[in-house]
């Protein structure tokens, strides 16, 4: 096992680094503040290839590794968890299930696109009434009489990127099957939408506690045809690939809360540097200490964890428990030191002067989108074959 | 045509610096970085190379691991680094170093359409002298301080930048031109380029390499090339605790502005 | 270079010599204070002090430098000088040092100093110092000012005298004692240069004192070569920008204002623009004055202000509270004044003066200008 992250891997990281300390942190607290989608912060990730890390050259993609989207999501969430959900849901969610279950066709066609910046991605599974439950798809996909269009109806909700996006990989119930057992089951498959695709729409922009820079909103299908070829893998795999490309997904929050927590461990260590009481610094007193090393041990056991399922999904290992693990055990830490980070600010942790109010805001999210903790114990407790 | 960008790797003179209890500055405290006004000269050739498709060729002298600096560059855009390095080279001044830089650039061969750019200065030496001497020594003109640079075929208008406004100078290739911190912003490395900077080409210039050039041999390197020494260094006494001025009036003030200018801070 | 020069040949070269910066037909100041310096080591050294002038018709601006102490001025007037391009410059400088040889050369580290010395002393083969701040010839002024200036112990600084060159030791009696800052001002460094002349030396302006030392001086025209072919640049114009507007996070000196302007806002911001005009430099505040309405938030410094690394900040009426102190306490030199005498922000200062604002600042600035002209 070697955990020494290579040179490019380094190096890149010290891109991330720079970038995020000097082009994404000082817009942290607006974009925040006045909900607003960054898209002059996209721009310039999309010129230096953060949209398309891992995919290869061919597809327009960056060359590079799992490991090293993580690091990028990392890093951007220690300066701020809006703009690092932003390249996660558009690299696992869209970037990622077109690369493995599309068809040669299909991957040239979108992935250039995306891994470039030059259109975003996003996901549809979620609906009013399937949100753990995801089998309790409404939206249907239904093929024309010509068998040359699907027609899809239906809405999706709370979808990232949704009102960014031009490309979304879209899960719609196809038909009915059985399962294994002869028991009546939904078919369920994937398809490729396109935001101009007549019969699609936005809806309106969510407002949340927190990421609120981030674009959520509804994807509405009414009457909306796109070409046939547009279905993503075999039809009645969209289940599959859903779960498939959520595995890879949980990598991307994971990721993004491990670098929510270790952004306000670093500003809590600075602060209570300065801030004295009593006449001393509070970083003087034992329990300021304890508390840091608790937090830094947490998030250094979540690094551990998210680095490993990155590198399992990079050499092509299993990897779906290890990104479930890993999602669990860093939004869970994540929320809690970023409570405590608060708490160590005192007063001033509750204003909106300091970051730390909005890191906890933010790191509230990694334990419910992209498969609530319940869920993520469900796949572990699968795994170990616990039933 | 090419562009020669000349780049030097140096202690982070601008945050904190640690000093040691003999009064010598703890070199090991400050982290390395590339020269701020050579990412300058960096950014100005490759938008160079955006417009003209042109190469890009980064000479370094320095230590052994100077060569992650030029994978940094590589990882920018820059096609492809030289590092200049002996133990033979060490302990040279500027004289002695613009000496090997300019033998080095001249062994790699300079052609009629070229540019060379530098940093005005660096941050541990400050002295501004390395590229003047370089240009000096390979009998090229050079341009200072520049602002802003245009290419039109062979001829270069620059901006050259004064105290208090700036003079425009034409000048023809091969030249050399140092740039400043208003010249441009330097990009970041991006994802695509460092996965492939290491396999860049990166060619190594030691003493051997160099010692048959007309500008270099034993006492022309080195402590022995070197016209300027050492005499003494020191540190500054460091910045105490604060001074509470006695009164409010205006012989407080006279005293105060004083202080200052003996510090020479007004 | 003339084949018979040998840079090498100590003992052929006397006198100390000042290159004279003109731009337009005017003498920039600071060639004053080199004349000045120059002056102080020709003494030490028993030599004589000349000025080195280029330009396009420049005699009348040649006397003055007598009244700072110049013996002679060589003068060299051709329209190819009018406006300064390195190769002209380089060419006359340098054949004039190889026909006359001093055995010191200063310039003042302009932006033209620091492209005109360089190149002068690669094509010379010699020693250049940079951005000097002090500059010696006595050995016991350069041991007082190393314990005056230093951290070194005391029998370190007496032993100051010899160093080894080319394995013999080499008395530095009669070598300039350049000292300049390194690292970005965190290392002080002193600079010989032993083994060839002209020992040359660039020294930033405003660092020397101007003193009168009235002299009737020689003014010398020596033939010299100079054709358009010799000069590789063209200067197309010379233009002199109005000052730009300087941003809160490049400034060298800020002044910012607290609540304690607050009794006359408007004259108490009026305060801070004087001062920080007369130290060249922009106004700051702190966030009560921007919430207050009385300033527009990009004045702000602080935590959810700029974040600021000038030379000299100035806190007027702050009481330095933490999210303020956050954004300005790296600065290199900070002075607060305020009325309240155990206010937060005098931990940080380095210079607190206790008084009222309305005061004080008045004061300030004046103080600050006479001490400026001063120099």
């Amino acid at each position: 096992m070697d955990f020494h992250l290579s040179k490019e891997q380094l190096l890149v990281r010290k891109m991330y680094r720079e970038f995020a300390e000097n082009e994404v942190k000082p817009l942290a607290a607006e974009i925040d503040e006045e909900e607003r989608f960054p898209a002059e912060t996209v721009e310039k990730m999309a010129k230096l290839g953060m949209f398309g890390i891992y995919f290869p050259k061919e597809y327009g993609g960056a060359g590079g590794d799992v490991l090293s989207y993580a690091m990028c999501v990392e890093e951007l969430a220690k300066a701020c968890g809006t703009t690092a959900v932003i390249v996660s849901a558009h690299t696992s969610l869209c970037c990622a299930p077109i690369f493995e279950n599309g068809t040669e066709e299909q991957k040239k066609k979108y992935l250039p696109d995306l891994c470039s910046g030059r259109k975003l991605g996003a996901f549809g599974l979620t609906e009013p009434g399937a949100g753990t439950d995801a089998q309790g798809q409404q939206t249907t996909a239904v093929l024309d009489e010509s068998g040359e269009h699907y027609i899809l109806n239906g809405s999706k909700c709370f979808i990232t990127n949704g009102n960014v996006a031009d490309v979304f990989v879209i899960i719609a119930v196809t038909g009915k099957t059985t399962d294994k057992r002869g028991r009546p089951m939904k078919e369920i498959s994937a398809f490729i939408v396109e935001s101009s695709d007549p019969g699609f729409s936005q809806g309106k922009h969510e407002k949340k506690m927190g990421i609120r820079g981030s674009s959520t909103c509804d994807l509405i299908f009414e009457d909306c045809v796109i070409p046939a070829d547009r279905l993503l893998g075999k039809k009645g795999e969209g289940f599959k690939i859903a779960m498939k490309t959520l595995d890879g997904g949980r990598i991307g929050i994971a990721s993004q809360a491990l670098g929510l927590g270790e952004g306000a461990v670093e500003e809590a260590i600075k602060y209570t540097r300065e801030r004295v009481q009593f006449g001393k610094r509070i970083s003087q007193f034992q329990n300021t200490q304890f508390q840091l090393a608790d937090m830094h041990t947490r998030m250094q056991a979540a690094q551990f964890l998210v680095y490993s399922a990155a590198m399992k999904k990079q050499n092509h290992e299993p990897y779906s428990m290890d990104a479930a693990m890993a999602k669990l055990f860093a939004a869970e830490a994540a929320s809690d030191v970023t409570r405590r980070a608060v708490q160590l600010f005192g007063g001033y942790g509750y204003t909106r002067e300091y970051p730390v109010e909005r890191m906890m805001r933010d790191a509230k999210i990694t334990e419910i989108y992209e498969g609530t903790s319940e869920v993520q114990r469900m796949v572990i407790a699968a795994n170990l074959g616990v039933k | 045509m090419k562009i020669i960008v000349t780049v030097k790797q140096v202690p982070d003179t601008s945050g904190k610096v640690a000093v040691n209890p003999d009064g010598t500055l703890d070199r090991a405290s400050m982290q390395t970085i590339i020269n701020p006004d050579d990412m300058n000269a960096v950014e100005a050739a490759l938008a160079l190379k955006d417009e003209l498709g042109c190469k890009v060729v980064a000479f370094t002298m320095g230590p052994p691991p100077a060569e992650g600096m030029l994978r940094e560059l590589m990882a920018m855009g820059v096609d492809e680094g030289v590092l200049i390095t002996a133990r033979e080279f060490g302990g040279s001044d500027t004289y002695a170093t613009s000496q090997i830089i300019a033998a080095g650039i001249d062994t790699y061969g300079v052609e009629e359409d070229d540019i060379i750019l530098a940093g005005r200065q660096a941050i541990d030496g400050d002295t501004a002298q390395v590229g003047p001497q370089i240009a000096e020594k390979l009998h090229l003109p050079q341009v200072t301080y520049a602002g802003e640079i245009r290419k039109d075929g062979r001829t270069l208008t620059v901006k050259r930048m004064l105290e208090d406004g700036y003079m425009t100078v034409k000048v023809q290739t091969p030249c050399m031109i140092t740039c400043i911190k208003e010249l441009n912003q330097p990009r970041y490395m991006s994802v695509g380029g460092v996965f492939e900077c290491y396999q860049k080409p990166l060619v190594t210039m030691t003493y051997e390499t160099l010692k048959d050039h007309p500008l270099i041999d034993k006492s022309t390197i080195g402590l022995a090339g070197s016209p300027t020494n050492i005499l003494t260094s020191f540190t500054p006494p460091q910045k105490g605790a604060g001074m509470m001025l006695e009164g409010d009036g205006k012989e407080t003030t006279d005293h105060l502005a004083g202080i200052l200018a003996a510090k020479h801070i007004i | 270079m003339a084949a018979n020069f040998n840079s090498a040949d100590i003992g052929a070269f006397k006198n100390v010599w000042v290159f004279c910066e003109q731009r337009q037909g005017v003498m920039m100041p600071t060639t004053f204070e080199l004349i000045s310096e120059g002056r102080k080591l020709a003494n030490e050294l028993g030599v004589e002090l000349c000025g080195i002038l280029l330009g396009d018709n420049v005699d009348g601006i040649a006397p003055e430098l007598g009244k700072y102490g110049a013996d002679k001025v060589y003068v060299y007037n051709s329209p190819l000088l009018k406006d300064y391009t390195t190769d002209a410059y380089t060419k006359v400088i340098t054949d004039a040092v190889e026909e006359i040889k001093p055995e010191i050369l200063l310039f003042g580290a302009s932006n033209i100093g620091r492209d005109l010395a360089p190149r002068c002393a690669a094509r010379l083969h010699t020693g250049l110092c940079a951005d000097c701040t002090h500059l010696d010839i006595d050995m016991p002024n350069y041991k007082g000012f190393l314990k005056e200036a230093s951290t070194l112990p005391e029998d370190r600084i007496e032993k100051v005298g010899t160093v080894i060159i080319n394995r013999e030791p080499h008395a530095v009696d009669r070598d300039l004692k350049m000292t300049r800052p390194a690292f970005g001002g965190h290392l002080m460094a002193s600079i010989i240069c032993p083994r060839f002349r002209p020992a040359m030396a660039t020294v930033r302006p405003g660092v020397m004192k101007k003193r009168e030392c009235p002299k009737t001086a020689e003014i010398i025209h020596p033939a010299f070569e100079l054709s358009a072919a010799d000069i590789k640049t063209e200067v197309t114009e010379v233009v002199k920008a109005a000052k730009k507007l300087v941003d809160l996070i490049g400034a060298d000196f800020i002044v910012s204002v607290g609540r304690g302007i607050s009794k006359d806002v408007e004259k108490g911001i009026a305060l801070a623009e004087e001062l920080a005009s007369e130290l060249g430099g922009v106004v700051g505040s702190s966030r009560a004055c921007v919430d207050a309405g009385w300033i527009t938030a990009d004045h702000q410094v602080g935590q959810t202000g700029k974040t600021v690394h000038p030379k000299v900040y100035v806190a007027l009426g702050i009481s330095g509270a933490i999210q303020h102190k956050a954004g300005m306490q790296e600065s290199e030199c900070i002075i607060a004044v305020n009325k309240n005498e155990t206010a937060p922000i005098f931990e940080v200062a380095d210079y607190g003066i206790v008084g009222d604002l309305f005061k004080v600042v008045p004061e300030l600035t004046e103080s600050i200008r006479a001490a400026k002209n001063a120099k």
